[in-house]
């Protein structure tokens, strides 16, 4: 069995410790929903926990739009900052590797070691850049299940994710409704909204139109989009967080204190936005950003199902968690609701909860007491087979 | 469990479908699901009572009663059950009549302010009555649409509502020959089992 290695070092309280990614290589071709092939794939990913001898305590966990395998602990003893879903993932946290075997790996099309824009093609032995295929939440959810066959996991005790990582969670439940036995959807929509499409829209123009994009050929130039996807961050930053957080966060500080009645940086908002702008555009690919919000805008599993949700849900048996942010504009607890009155009407299993929180849509990925409290009351509900 | 939700469960047929509004900790339906394969979902605000249900694997979902239930369909459930929240709603009649539409029949409970103890306070001390069941003082209670047994025995009329069993009980849900000669006097909490 394949797991990450732990080592009791960096082994503070609730943190998995140190972990090692491990990649998966899939050698047969796989034909995804826009029609192309890519002729073999990886996936790099990581585990936390340890698989039970009935194979009943696997979870999986999806990312959004920006995430990556690296969902919780350290990869080195230097290493400062955990996994962006530490909060949630670890001994005796929301999901709790001492009970639960936790799988959690970069998407196909990603820029963190699965196979995406940024790998080679083998027809052109360059990277593929903008040949890579659109890749849609469905292609995921299919590439996720061979690496569940690979990993010899017969069901999934959950699938959980926040954002774009609960639209999966909600796809596996339609696709394998019987390999999902509960779907924890956090903060995520049963579609996009025009509104929704339109930032994307805004993003993907910001680096689309970048000279330095070189239409999605840069790697050859050895250069990046930097202020494109730079922008694009930007953008999507100010519809993670809500006004009143960034209210409490910067409110209308000036870096130095007094006007220079110039464009510079002066407030301390604008400070942050382009530092976070500019760190994430070193980390991330321009080509992945332009996938992964193009994935998010085709989601609608509700299309095949006379584009009624409730169609699409009923096929599902697992049991759900749907949980929500009071402040998050960017998937609004309304559209939280319109899952749940789809599961309501599907006759589904179904708990919701809106959870009072200031930080926008980003708080999913916090430490927020009631939040995390309900997930776990959750997780640590699920009955596994085999566990007494 | 609890001594009202004794008195309900017998008044609810096995595998029923259940919505409970204002379903507190989720024990009623926890017991409807184990004693008689009942399927529910409850509806609270209480975000303490909300954990409280996860943890028994109760369905729960947030939602203000005075939104309505407009989420929820016409007949899609064999039961709606309201305990002790109808004083609390801005509109009773109006959750009265939606748990109708979503429900085939419903079952009510409610303190009953014709209780001589409420009487006997108002009288004496001419002041709102406080008792260890409505401990709050006028100014802060939650329960703005207290109401007497009479009082809704009236609105049932009113409403042709048919009345499938009715019954009121004490603090603790015990019955007595006083209840059931004088209800209004006498009973503490009214129970009632009501369809169109």
């Amino acid at each position: 069995m394949t797991t990450a290695l732990q080592t009791p070092a960096k082994q503070t309280k609730g943190s998995v410790g140190i972990v090692q990614p491990r990649l998966f290589r899939y050698d047969h071709p796989i034909t995804l929903q826009c029609g192309k092939t890519l002729p073999h794939y990886e996936l790099v990913y990581e585990t936390y926990g340890t698989l039970n001898a009935a194979k009943s305590n696997a979870v999986l966990v999806c990312h959004a739009l920006s995430g990556h395998h690296h969902a919780a602990g350290f990869h080195s003893e230097d290493d400062k900052k955990p996994g962006w879903w530490d909060a949630c993932i670890g001994p005796g946290k929301a999901i709790d590797t001492n009970r639960f075997y936790v799988v959690s790996l970069n998407n196909l099309g990603g820029c963190h070691g699965s196979t995406g824009p940024n790998s080679i093609n083998p027809d052109t032995h360059k990277p593929y850049g903008p040949d890579f295929p659109i890749v849609t939440v469905r292609d995921w959810v299919n590439s996720q299940h061979t690496l569940m066959q690979h990993l010899e996991i017969p069901h999934w005790a959950a699938v959980v994710g926040g954002s774009l990582g609960g639209m999966q969670a909600m796809q596996w439940s339609i696709d394998f409704p019987d390999l999902v036995r509960n779907a924890v959807v956090i903060a995520a929509a049963p579609k996009l909204s025009a509104q929704n499409i339109a930032f994307n829209e805004v993003a993907r123009k910001a680096i689309l139109s970048d000279p330095d994009f070189r239409e999605g050929h840069y790697y050859e130039h050895n250069t990046y989009p930097k202020i494109g996807l730079s922008l694009a961050r930007m953008l999507g930053h100010i519809t993670y967080l809500s006004d009143a957080a960034m209210r409490e966060k910067f409110g209308r500080e000036l870096r130095d204190g007094a006007k220079s009645f110039d464009f510079d940086v002066e407030f301390q908002v604008e400070s942050y936005l382009n530092y976070q702008g500019e760190v994430f555009s070193k980390n991330f690919d321009a080509n992945t950003y332009l996938l992964m919000t193009r994935a998010l805008d085709y989601f609608d599993p509700a299309e095949e199902f006379d584009h009624d949700l409730r169609i699409a849900l009923a096929q599902a048996k697992a049991h759900f968690l749907v949980l929500s942010f009071t402040t998050d504009w960017r998937f609004s607890p309304e559209r939280s609701r319109e899952i749940v009155q789809a599961l309501l009407a599907a006759r589904k299993q179904v708990s919701y909860a809106d959870i009072e929180c200031p930080q926008g849509h980003d708080s999913f990925l916090l430490d927020v007491p009631r939040y995390t409290n309900l997930f776990k009351a959750y997780m640590n509900s699920i009955e596994l087979d085999g566990e007494h | 469990m609890r001594q009202d939700l004794q008195t309900i469960q017998q008044w609810i047929r096995p595998d029923c479908s259940v919505l409970d509004l204002g379903c507190g900790d989720g024990a009623l339906l926890a017991h409807l699901r184990e004693a008689k394969n009942v399927f529910g979902y409850g509806l609270e605000i209480d975000q303490d009572k909300i954990l409280e249900c996860i943890k028994k694997n109760v369905n729960v979902i947030e939602q203000d009663l005075d939104g309505g239930l407009g989420n929820f369909e016409n007949d899609s459930f064999d039961v709606v059950i309201m305990t002790q929240a109808l004083q609390a709603v801005h509109y009773p009649d109006k959750v009265i009549d939606d748990m109708l539409r979503v429900g085939k029949e419903c079952i009510i409970t409610f303190p009953n302010f014709g209780y001589w103890g409420c009487r006997l306070y108002l009288m004496t001390k001419g002041r709102m009555p406080v008792s260890k069941q409505l401990p709050y003082t006028w100014y802060n209670t939650p329960n703005i649409h207290l109401c007497t047994f009479k009082d809704f025995e009236a609105l049932c009329h009113r409403k042709h509502l048919k009345i499938l069993n009715r019954t009121v009980v004490d603090m603790h849900f015990r019955d007595g020959v006083l209840m059931r000669l004088f209800p209004n006097l006498f009973g503490e909490v009214a129970v009632y089992h009501v369809t169109k």
